[in-house]
């Protein structure tokens, strides 16, 4: 059975500009085993806000029964969860959806990483486990300027790392498929999470296989009211974001 | 203390049951507990095709609550009746199944069909439904036309029907008593409040469709205010619902005169709303001097002498 619990902040610092990187510690953590899925964090006990807030697992740690989010304060929800000091509780729903597919992947396989401001966190724990496995990555991160520019170092670790900002303050002057094309990137596939634009770029210029996360704004996060869906691309069907996604194939849904 | 109540034709355990639109066909909660321990189970909006519904964003929050325009997405009466019906026969549990429809007819094709199910023990028409023969305003809005609406679905249908109303009306006692003539065996209340939110960086509306239903602890004054009104009027029995989200607030839809509760929004803040509020409620009502849970239904414009409860 699947199940709710009060997780224990264990620390919460900020590491760019309206970025915080906040790590939570409980039983949950047991059950966090792939990468690109979410939790739905209810962040105060009362009625506001109403909603849970879905946020990407960006990574794991199961020695220490913790697992660490990175996410931009927007609006009360994130707001109240940047509040939160250590020792005090948030109430987690997850891990929910469907993350990053890796077993298809041939042996020792090259991966093309590509995030977009706080679409990049659930690639940090993907990264990890693709370099674990014997596969290799080379990441692309995109944001608007120098002062958003976060975990450039934490994928450096892995793999070859390039920062594109949209105004040109850091690294490389323009979006992610800018930097893709001059550098000529490639590889046996491609995982992105980023705003729809961005995965609309990737999705159409991209010749390899690849994989994108989407986000929509979510009611229950679990599959059950019909909030958060999109269309099929071939089909008259569709899909839900929350729980057949986020993570779908790249050419399966409308992005 | 008794929870058990009987409704027509629903037996419940107890008087809580999940919202229509707030709990799929069920499936996905199953994941986090046993069906079986709900009074009833209250499924999806059902109608006789396949419906897309709106475009996203299809929701937008609000202080204590939320809207929604999802637009009565399901997969169609074939579908509901051949997968998700049959599926649920695993629970011990009534099934009341909520019926959408653009004319009459078409909640009468739906209704003739459900009820056959052996699961399927009553009926929910959500008369806040455009009518697109009537220039797609509300059943619910017009008297004469649910009265119709009712009469015509009691015709063909096998299990009781209740009929679900909308708050967006002037005067509900008078929809409600025109649906008690037309047969309806009981009343749902109340669906969503139609509401809208701007998102001030476009200027624009954050729900594609516009507007959409507001629901959640925001709503929960205007449903005890219509339960209260509508219960004194009308002598068959109410579910009610709006902005419950613990056994306190579904005590306060029974005293209103509800008979049984329904839970929706809260079932996506806590996916164990239900059967959390379930355990208090029957916590609750040892306070209470009184041996079965009927005993509240209305108790707030009934006389009485003693108090409600000495703590
Ligand atoms: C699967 C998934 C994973 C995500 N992972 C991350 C992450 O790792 N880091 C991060 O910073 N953000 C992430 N987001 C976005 C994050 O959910 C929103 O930024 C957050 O919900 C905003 O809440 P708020 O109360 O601060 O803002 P408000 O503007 O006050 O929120 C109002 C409502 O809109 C919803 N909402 C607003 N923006 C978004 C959005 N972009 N996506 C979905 N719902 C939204 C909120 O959930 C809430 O219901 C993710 C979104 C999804 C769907
Ligand atoms: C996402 C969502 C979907 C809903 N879908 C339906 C529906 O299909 N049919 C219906 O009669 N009511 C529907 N409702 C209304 C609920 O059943 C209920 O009447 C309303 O939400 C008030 O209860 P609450 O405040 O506990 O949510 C929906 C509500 C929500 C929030
Ligand atoms: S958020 Fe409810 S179905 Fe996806």
């Amino acid at each position: 059975m699947k199940k709710v619990e009060a997780m224990t902040v264990v620390s919460q610092r900020t590491i760019a500009n309206n970025i915080y990187e906040c790590s939570l510690k409980g039983d949950l953590v047991s059950v966090m085993n792939e990468p690109g899925q979410f939790v739905h964090l209810k962040v105060t006990d009362g009625i506001e806000p109403t909603l849970r807030r879905p946020i990407s697992i960006c990574s794991v740690d199961t020695n220490e029964r913790t697992f660490t989010m990175v996410y931009r304060v927007e609006g009360i929800g994130t707001k109240k969860l940047s509040h939160k000091l250590p020792g005090e509780r948030v109430n987690v729903l997850g891990p929910l959806g469907h993350g990053f597919p890796m077993e298809e992947l041939k042996s020792e396989s090259h991966c093309l990483l590509v995030g977009g401001g706080i679409g990049v966190p659930p690639l940090y724990e993907l990264a990890k486990q693709l370099t674990s496995k014997g596969h290799s990555v080379t990441a692309v991160l995109g944001f608007r300027s120098k002062e958003d520019v976060f975990y450039e170092r934490e994928f450096s670790r892995l793999g070859p790392t390039f920062v594109a900002t949209e105004d040109g303050s850091y690294g490389e002057m323009g979006f992610v498929t800018d930097v893709i094309g001059a550098k000529q990137l490639t590889g046996d596939c491609y995982y992105a999470c980023g705003p729809r634009p961005m995965l609309k770029a990737i999705e159409s210029n991209m010749p390899i296989p690849g994989f994108l996360s989407l986000e929509e704004r979510m009611g229950c996060g679990i599959g059950a009211c019909l909030a958060c869906v999109c269309d099929m691309k071939n089909e008259a069907g569709y899909r839900k974001v929350c729980s057949d996604g986020p993570v779908f194939k790249a050419g399966e849904v409308v992005v | 203390m008794k929870m058990n109540v009987s409704l027509p034709g629903l037996d419940l355990k107890n008087p809580i049951m999940p919202a229509s639109g707030c709990f799929g066909f069920g499936k996905e909660y199953s994941e986090f507990y046993d069906l079986s321990k709900l009074g009833a189970i209250c499924v999806k909006a059902v109608s006789p095709l396949m419906k897309r519904g709106n475009p996203t964003p299809r929701v937008a929050e609000t202080p204590g609550g939320m809207l929604n325009a999802i637009g009565l997405q399901n997969p169609g009466l074939e579908s509901v009746m051949e997968n998700e019906l049959p599926w649920l026969e695993r629970f011990d549990v009534p099934i009341i199944v909520n019926i959408a429809g653009n004319t009459i007819e078409e909640y009468m094709d739906v209704a003739r069909v459900v009820s056959k199910a052996p699961n399927v023990k009553a009926v929910e028409l959500n008369i806040s439904c455009p009518n697109v023969k009537e220039g797609g305003i509300a059943f619910g809005t017009d008297p004469y036309i649910a009265k119709e609406l009712t009469a015509r679905v009691k015709d063909v249908c096998h299990v009781p029907v209740y009929v679900k109303l909308s708050p967006n009306v002037t005067d509900i006692v008078t929809i409600a008593k025109a649906v008690e003539e037309g047969g309806a065996d009981g009343l749902s209340m109340i669906n969503t409040l139609l509401g809208m939110r701007l998102d001030l960086k476009t200027g624009k509306p954050i729900l594609a469709n516009e507007t959409g239903g507001l629901s959640g602890s925001a709503i929960k004054p205007v449903a005890v205010r219509m339960i209260y009104t509508v219960s004194q009027q009308v002598s068959i029995p109410i579910i009610g619902m709006g902005g419950v989200t613990n056994a306190d607030d579904a005590l306060e839809l029974i005293l209103a005169g509800a008979s049984a509760v329904a839970v929706g929004t809260q079932n996506f803040v806590d996916p164990f709303a239900c059967p959390t509020i379930i355990e208090e409620l029957e916590e609750k009502l040892k306070d209470y001097h009184v041996d079965h849970i009927g005993e509240l239904t209305g108790r707030s414009w009934r006389p009485s002498l003693q108090p409600l409860t000495t703590r």
